[in-house]
């Protein structure tokens, strides 16, 4: 259990102690896509009933950010420790593959939900909150906070090199996130797109969090909530085997 | 009363089974290399024990496989009796190594990195220990200071400190003094020699053949991945090497018969191969009894670099 802790307490104060790069950066990339696409697309794009484009816009970009982030915190940490050979320290210790796993996910876990926490208290600044069902919203940051650290960890045990890292990031990450109905309802999508945006499990990730503060969505919670989950069931097993394996970590 | 004294004489027995080291038919293959080819080896408890071999001979192979870092293709590795794979947690808890690269993680101080590194083995409130760990390391003024901002030789101690929080049995030194000077390299020594004193197993690879042949009491020479040979320092100098004696004398030639080889003569210049001490005994008295004069006489002894070449086949003479 201290094993696990300390592997914890690590992670969670490596980025605190750059927290200006892993926290405060983020919330002002989000800040900007808020003041930017409020603001050009206010008139233009039509989502739910009743609700204006900036306040449909904060929750999606609430959750972009703990996913990022999320993915971010682990990948990064990992590939580091590889690149600098620090990991040495960690393979060295008695510390189990559930406990290696268990850290770095929960580590990326505060991580996200700091990043979202910060992105949400400065966009109060621009719109007015609605939460009307927050522990939905609560469920899903937690759950795809978690899918996306253990994506992390996929990501960090296969990359030898940053930029590989960065490949994943770029081309996976970036690309599900920004197509998930962050900025738009996927409703207002050519019938094909709709089809392809339901086979991103990013969308139900977004669809579900917005539902917590709007109680509307474009996909029943309760049966997203179950792809979530399932996803995060999936990607941990194959991070599990992998942790177990030692596969790219203990040669 | 005898079955008492039959149970205890076992158990001593066991115990004196129990190897600090024991590493059984290692192979392990990257891609066309194969890195180890079938080594076994044992270090018994509170030896210091050498690891030897040029460049790429799997030396630092051997080792992770014993540390866990490298899963062996075959064969098994053990740490105090424990598995390296199928008890890992024990096998780990037993050992510390201080790994040959300078590793470190920049996000954290030096009191920090000792602290995590405790925590990782299971261990909490550890200060006392580590205090004391800097003190013998001269790393207490440095103690908040970041990672980052310490010189290479401090770096290496702090990965020594690293290897010894969790207080093990078998600490595994690898290439421990590369890029040391000369004041932190003694001051390792002696800290080292202490650790072994206090009854820690200790086991080294170096290239510095002398502190081999300084520090280590049994030396395994690894060549290609195999074991070239494993003995007792003592034996593996008797054996392979002998002393050289150099002279200068009053006159232009030695007394027939003289002991050993004669390796090369510049009139009254000349170069004997001794096989041992004895025979520089009976070499003195030689001279001695023809009336010889000696004008300079330098000794030098066994040596393992001498050794090392002929096993790894890269001397002249090999």
């Amino acid at each position: 259990m201290t094993s696990f802790s300390t592997l914890l307490y690590k992670e969670l104060l490596r980025f605190w102690k750059v927290s200006v790069q892993t926290v405060a950066a983020p919330v002002l990339t989000a800040l900007l896509y808020l003041v930017v696409f409020a603001q050009a697309l206010e008139d233009r794009v039509r989502v739910f009933d009743g609700i204006a484009y900036a306040d449909f816009l904060v929750p999606g970009l609430v959750m972009m950010s703990v996913l990022q982030n999320a993915f971010a915190n682990s990948s990064s940490s990992l590939v580091q420790s590889k690149i600098t050979g620090n990991i040495v320290f960690i393979l060295l210790a008695p510390i189990t593959y559930l406990e290696f796993f268990g850290a770095y996910v929960l580590a990326s876990v505060v991580r996200g939900l700091a990043v979202g926490a910060g992105v949400l208290a400065v966009s109060v600044w621009f719109v007015e909150l609605r939460l009307q069902a927050p522990l939905w919203a609560l469920a899903f940051a937690l759950l795809g906070a978690a899918l996306l650290g253990a994506l992390g960890l996929v990501a960090g045990i296969l990359s030898d090199k940053i930029d590989q890292m960065a490949a994943f990031q770029n081309f996976v990450i970036m690309p599900l996130t920004f197509l998930s109905g962050v900025f738009y309802s996927i409703r207002s999508l050519p019938e094909l797109w709709q089809t392809l945006s339901h086979a991103n499990p990013f969308f139900y990730m977004i669809d579900g969090f917005r539902y917590g503060f709007f109680g509307v969505s474009d996909f029943a919670p309760a049966a997203s909530l179950a792809v979530v989950g399932a996803s995060l069931i999936a990607v941990s097993w194959i991070t599990l085997m992998l942790l177990r394996s030692g596969y790219k970590l203990r040669h | 009363m005898r079955a008492c004294s039959r149970y205890r004489q076992r158990l001593e027995d066991s115990g004196r089974r129990l190897k600090a080291i024991e590493v059984t038919n290692v192979e392990k293959r990257y891609g066309a290399l194969q890195a180890l080819d079938g080594v076994s080896l044992a270090v018994e408890k509170g030896e210091f024990f050498g690891l030897l071999g040029p460049n790429g001979a799997g030396k630092t192979t051997l080792i992770n496989v014993i540390a866990g870092l490298v899963r062996a293709d075959a064969g098994s590795a053990s740490v105090m009796g424990a598995d390296v794979s199928a008890d890992y947690r024990r096998a780990r808890r037993m050992l510390g190594v201080v790994p040959q690269e300078l590793v470190f993680d920049p996000f954290f101080t030096v009191r920090e990195t000792l602290q995590l590194q405790s925590g990782y083995f299971g261990i909490r409130a550890n200060d006392a220990w580590i205090d004391e760990v800097m003190v013998h390391l001269d790393l207490t003024a440095k103690a908040d200071v970041n990672m980052r901002a310490l010189s290479g030789g401090m770096k290496r101690r702090v990965l020594v400190a690293q290897a010894l929080v969790h207080k093990p049995p078998v600490i595994v030194l690898d290439e421990p003094t590369a890029g040391v000077d000369v004041e932190l390299r003694q001051g390792l020594w002696q800290f080292v020699r202490r650790l072994n004193r206090d009854g820690h197993t200790i086991v080294l690879t170096t290239h510095y053949l002398e502190e081999a042949e300084l520090h280590c009491s049994r030396i395994a020479m690894l060549k290609a991945g195999r074991i070239a040979a494993l003995d007792s320092t003592r034996n593996l100098l008797g054996t392979f090497s002998g002393l050289e004696l150099r002279l200068r004398v009053d006159r232009e030639s030695l007394p027939e018969p003289f002991p050993g080889h004669i390796v090369s003569s510049d009139r009254s210049f000349f170069v004997v191969k001794l096989q041992d001490y004895r025979e520089l005994e009976d070499a003195l008295a030689r001279l001695r009894e023809a009336g010889v004069g000696i004008h300079e006489m330098e000794l030098q002894p066994p040596d393992l670099e001498e050794v090392f070449m002929r096993l790894t086949g890269r001397g002249a003479g090999a």
